[in-house]
């Protein structure tokens, strides 16, 4: 998408640090009461995991703690919530959304 | 997560609620002035000269309308938006109201220095038109030289500015043996996403429908070839694939649905549910002018005359696909079988479906397809100070 897009697939593993490209935005609407991700030419509504999820994906955090977190918050077992994390990325990395 | 496309049901809820429900985008046609002359143009046949075009503060009135309704996407198009020399001052008003802007473009009127403007302005992504990547055939589509090399040029600044950049093309018989070269182009040009753009007949493609129209095996071979790519280039370029709805067996949901999700200004400010519903007879459109965007998106007559489901007949009423593709496209039912009220042509189950893919049929098989009309304004209207 710009000279430094990698034009190969990136696989998301757990060391990755995926973000948002600045193209992308996440967004609360008040007005419809919900998320929104803005991407070129498509509106995603992300579901409440995606979107605590989305919010953690500053190029900072690893897949792997961004997990860790989640497991926390959500007291379930850290293996099933990072398969699940890395699944989302991954495809959320083939729709354009983020970048790692 | 899923994709909201482009919105999801609200038509059958109580205006109230849909008040908070506003379409998704906006369509801007800010000029129907434009250097191409491309023969499938999505503009209208009789186009808005430049001293009817809205001004710039009406513009800018629209795009903070837009924002207060809650429509979350600004198209900016034309013909060719670049044309207007106020595009900065449009796009500054649209992101600072929090819209997501995008520029849809032929690229041979823009410069480096505005496109380094306009992002800096906020313009979030930029999509890209060509013709065909053989130079000669591009000409010939367009009626516009050296274009595919200003082109070029264009990809590579929305590259250097670091802004996503969408490929679109246009497929019709002329190009389409061309469509792996034309994917590789976008590749190239570090095009994070490309619309193969199946030609919808309406308005000038419509006119020049027998000139255009590809085989059914051409058709068939290209859906095989974008399958191929999209999975070759997984995670590298993202595929918007617009089938010809001709050779279909149901058809589109067009606009996902009348008044549903998408809403569209003409250069004059004249508010439609689509590009080509002017076409349509027994519509009353509303101007930006003189009403309230809010107010003609909800009770405006053209977006409630087909909007939701009770308008339809037989054998969209009561069909399970009703809420599915909405019967279709109203502007093709009426071109196609003279009331827009009846199923589009494109399904199956209409009456005039056979008649539809035959005409698509014989006119792509002529060896010698008649010369374009190219899109042009009517000299005949032209005002005497043009």
């Amino acid at each position: 998408m710009n000279a430094e897009t990698p034009r190969t697939r990136v696989i998301i593993v757990p060391a990755s640090k995926p973000a948002l490209p600045p193209h992308i935005k996440l967004r609360h609407d008040p007005g419809r009461g919900r998320w929104h991700v803005l991407a070129p030419e498509r509106v995603f509504e992300p579901d409440p995991i995606a979107i605590e999820i989305l919010k953690r994906c500053d190029g900072v955090n690893s897949v792997e703690e961004i997990a860790s977190e989640l497991a926390k918050d959500y007291n379930a077992p850290l293996q099933e919530i990072l398969a699940d994390t890395i699944s989302m990325l991954q495809e959320l990395s083939d729709k354009g959304v983020i970048k790692a | 997560m899923n994709e909201v496309a482009p919105m999801e049901q609200f038509s059958e809820k109580p205006l109230v609620e849909a008040c908070a429900r506003a379409p998704v985008g906006l369509l801007a046609e800010l000029t129907h002035r434009c250097p191409l002359q491309c023969p499938y143009c999505s503009n209208p046949l009789e186009l808005d000269r430049v001293n009817t075009e809205l001004t710039t503060e009406q513009w800018q009135d629209v795009m903070r309308q837009a924002a207060d309704l809650g429509i979350l996407q600004i198209h900016l198009s034309g013909g060719e938006p670049t044309v207007r020399k106020d595009l900065e001052d449009i796009v500054e008003v649209a992101a600072k109201a929090g819209l997501y802007t995008n520029l849809i473009t032929a690229g041979v009127t823009l410069t480096r220095d505005r496109l380094k403007r306009l992002k800096e302005l906020g313009l979030d992504h930029v999509q890209l038109s060509i013709q065909d990547v053989d130079e000669a055939n591009a000409e010939k589509i367009s009626a516009y030289k050296n274009g595919l090399e200003k082109k070029r040029e264009v990809g590579k600044w929305v590259r250097e500015f670091d802004m996503p950049l969408t490929i679109n093309a246009p497929i019709h018989r002329h190009n389409i043996e061309n469509l792996p070269n034309i994917i590789n182009f976008a590749v190239e040009m570090g095009a994070g996403r490309i619309e193969v753009a199946n030609i919808q007949y309406y308005a000038w493609a419509l006119k020049n429908r027998a000139s255009l129209m590809p085989t059914r095996a051409q058709v068939l071979k290209s859906a095989e070839i974008v399958e191929e790519a999209k999975e070759r280039l997984k995670g590298i370029m993202v595929f918007d694939f617009v089938v010809p709805d001709y050779y279909a067996k149901t058809p589109k949901p067009c606009m996902g649905g009348w008044g549903r999700g998408v809403m569209n200004v003409t250069p004059q400010g004249r508010v439609l549910p689509c590009h080509a519903s002017e076409s349509v007879p027994g519509l009353e459109f509303d101007n930006v002018k003189d009403r309230r965007l809010a107010d003609i998106w909800l009770n405006g007559q053209a977006f409630q005359k087909y909007r939701g489901t009770s308008w339809m007949k037989e054998p969209c009423r009561g069909c399970p696909r009703a809420e599915i593709d909405f019967g279709g496209c109203r502007c093709q039912a009426m071109a196609f079988t003279g009331d827009p009220a009846n199923t589009d042509p494109a399904c199956k189950l209409s009456p005039h479906h056979l008649a539809f893919v035959a005409a698509a049929e014989a006119e792509s098989g002529v060896a010698n397809p008649p010369p374009f009309i190219y899109r042009r304004m009517s000299p005949a209207k032209a005002p005497a100070a043009e």
